[in-house]
């Protein structure tokens, strides 16, 4: 990598994509995840980033954009530091989850993709995450909250308003599994 | 974190080692584990397929398709090499099985890509997650690690001459990479469109190499089923569906959870019993058997069995084991017009007929539910149905007709009473959100 590319990503991403390349037996399947990875640090797929991943594969940006606009988690534009993604589809449905949706619709005075002014806060309404039977359910980044009722919509907000002013230890606001932001513990 | 819940009709196999810690791997050995992969290094390929079709194991996926059959279609010589990969984009509706699995018990499914791997002769397994269970990826690697360093993977597992890999990936958002020959191309690094078939994955898979491809249950089943013998395991369930299945009881019902049950469960016994019946008392109006893309069940129909071929007999389909329960104070228009939104939202477009049909569903659907519907739209939507029907690479198209034939046929009349300006007798979200 030459030097202009060392500073986009931080050393540790630029070592775990380094790796993620060697892991496969064909260079090319680690495309998708090194997108993700990338995202998670620099918070959307900017024309640096794809043209640093499509070196780093040995493809074109053209290629690296025609797969990137397939998968609904990448994105080209940033969102919030803290992206609210709420389920909304049948089984949350059911239980409740376009309530949820609204609730922070009004809190964030967002809708669907919006950013909050100061940047901290992004709003998605998404398919399935996989936590049916714990329904209503979101997730904040990569974390998931579930059972929700509207009434802890404001305090789940303030969680990470809280967190967004503190030094960041890696905790959950609320005191859940640990996820340090747009990073991974296990690089 | 997710609930797990229990009832005493319960039989935990899969299950079984689910809140033990077992994510540990010292305490995974301390329950018995790895032992069936041993086994099988020691008996070999021939023994392991005849135990798997003698277990009457099925795809836990949706298909349903028997598991040793599958890998006994793959060639024993290969100029490629030969792979294994583990189907774990859960992402169906009503399905979050496979996130129980991965969170409690990984060593399982990391055992069972190794069983699959001697059965075939392949030298490396892939692991694939969806995108959004990030933390369950950290589980699954920390397993694949712990499992190196203890030698039960890597050049000579449990210090034999034979080699075996395990690699974990991560998608990155898309229901379709749920669909086999989609999941290879995601894996690739590509657009998760679907290949033709055949050639099917047993012989030209991941790389061009022959490739298993099983769902992330049905490989965590697998030590299971070595551990208790085929033929015990194939006791538990019905004819020809062999053994439990992890039912995903969502909805309407007082005690949602995930609870394993032998195949063949009765479903009105599954929901007013082991889900402790439906929420404040209210009245059932709808089943929806096996998650979102199956055909919707009546109340009167559901005193049937719970495996692959008593609920095709029923006009629909066990699919995912997802059970979304509805009761009668919801409005099925406007479930179904949720359910079309979301496969018009995944449908890729590589096929015209799901591209055009999912979006023109849609559109029917939220005009009617707005209150603008006309007689001729409840017609017109079955006829879109009606023909996406097999006119697809992958079985999307499928998935997304296949329910709205259900609801239009069965819930006609409520369709009527929704027409010319009526308000939605249930009418609660008027305006969805397009997404």
């Amino acid at each position: 990598m030459n030097d202009e590319t060392m500073t986009l990503f931080s050393p540790r991403l630029a070592a775990r994509l380094d790796a993620l390349v060697e892991k496969y037996p064909v260079r090319r399947s680690a495309l998708v995840p090194m997108l993700l990875y990338a995202q998670d640090e620099i918070g959307y797929l900017s024309d640096a980033v794809i043209s640093e991943v499509a070196q780093r594969i040995g493809i074109t940006e053209l290629e690296v954009r025609n797969v990137a606009t397939y998968y609904s988690m990448l994105r080209f534009k940033p969102a919030g530091k803290y992206n609210v993604q709420v389920c909304t589809n049948i089984s949350c449905m059911l239980r409740g989850g376009f309530e949820i949706y609204d609730r922070f619709q009004e809190e964030l005075g967002i809708g669907h993709k919006g950013v909050t002014g100061d940047g901290l806060f992004s709003l998605e309404e998404v398919e399935c995450i996989g936590a049916c039977c714990w329904a209503p359910a979101i997730q904040v980044n990569y974390e998931f909250y579930d059972d929700l009722t509207p009434e802890l919509v404001p305090g789940i907000l303030d969680a990470y308003r809280l967190k967004a002013r503190a030094p960041s230890d890696g905790s959950s606001p609320l005191g859940r599994k640990a996820e340090p932001e747009g990073t991974d513990a296990h690089a | 974190m997710p609930r797990l819940v229990s009832h005493p009709d319960e039989v935990k196999i899969v299950s079984r080692r689910f809140g033990l810690g077992a994510d540990h791997i010292d305490r995974y050995v301390e329950l018995g584990g790895y032992e069936s992969a041993k086994k099988c290094l020691a008996q070999g390929p021939d023994w392991i397929i005849n135990e798997m079709k003698a277990s009457n194991l099925r795809g836990r996926g949706g298909a349903g398709f028997p598991a040793g059959l599958k890998w006994s279609f793959v060639p024993k010589q290969s100029a490629k090499p030969k792979y294994v990969l583990v189907n774990g984009d859960e992402s169906e509706p009503g399905t979050c099985k496979d996130h129980l699995i991965f969170l409690h018990d990984p060593h399982a499914v990391i055992e069972g890509t190794i069983i699959a791997g001697l059965a075939i002769g392949a030298k490396l397994g892939f692991i694939y997650l969806r995108g959004e269970y990030r933390y369950l990826l950290k589980i699954m690697e920390k397993a694949v690690a712990d499992a190196y360093i203890k030698g039960f993977l890597g050049k000579n597992i449990f210090g034999s001459e034979t080699e075996f890999q395990v690699i974990t990936h991560s998608g990155a958002g898309a229901y379709e990479v749920g669909e086999e020959s989609a999941l290879m191309e995601s894996l690739e690094g590509k657009r998760g469109v679907p290949r033709i078939r055949p050639p099917f994955p047993a012989v030209v898979g991941v790389y061009g190499g022959p490739t298993i491809i099983n769902n992330a249950e049905t490989i965590a089943t697998v030590p299971h089923v070595i551990e208790m013998g085929a033929a015990a395991y194939a006791e538990v369930g019905s004819p020809r569906n062999g053994g439990t299945r992890l039912f995903c009881i969502s909805g309407h019902v007082e005690r949602p959870g995930v609870y394993e049950l032998p195949m063949g469960y009765n479903l009105k016994k599954m929901i007013y019993d082991v889900a402790g019946g439906i929420r404040g008392g209210r009245g059932l109006k709808a089943v929806v058997p096996g998650g979102s893309s199956t055909p919707v069940l009546l109340p009167g129909e559901i005193d049937i069995g719970m495996d692959f071929d008593q609920v095709g007999k029923a006009g629909s389909m066990l699919g995912s084991g997802g059970v979304v329960v509805i009761d009668d104070q919801t409005c099925i228009v406007e479930f179904a017009l949720r359910t079309i939104s979301f496969y018009q939202h995944e449908s890729c477009g590589w096929c015209i007929p799901c591209r055009e049909g999912t979006d023109w569903l849609k559109k029917s659907l939220m005009r009617f539910h707005a209150g603008f519907g006309e007689a001729k739209d409840i017609d017109n939507i079955q006829y879109l149905a009606e023909n996406m029907l097999g006119r697809t690479f992958c079985p999307l198209g499928d998935a997304a007709a296949m329910p709205m034939l259900g609801f239009v046929k069965k819930f006609r009349k409520e369709f009527e009473e929704h027409l010319n300006g009526k308000a939605c007798p249930f009418a609660k979200h008027m305006e969805m959100a397009v997404i």
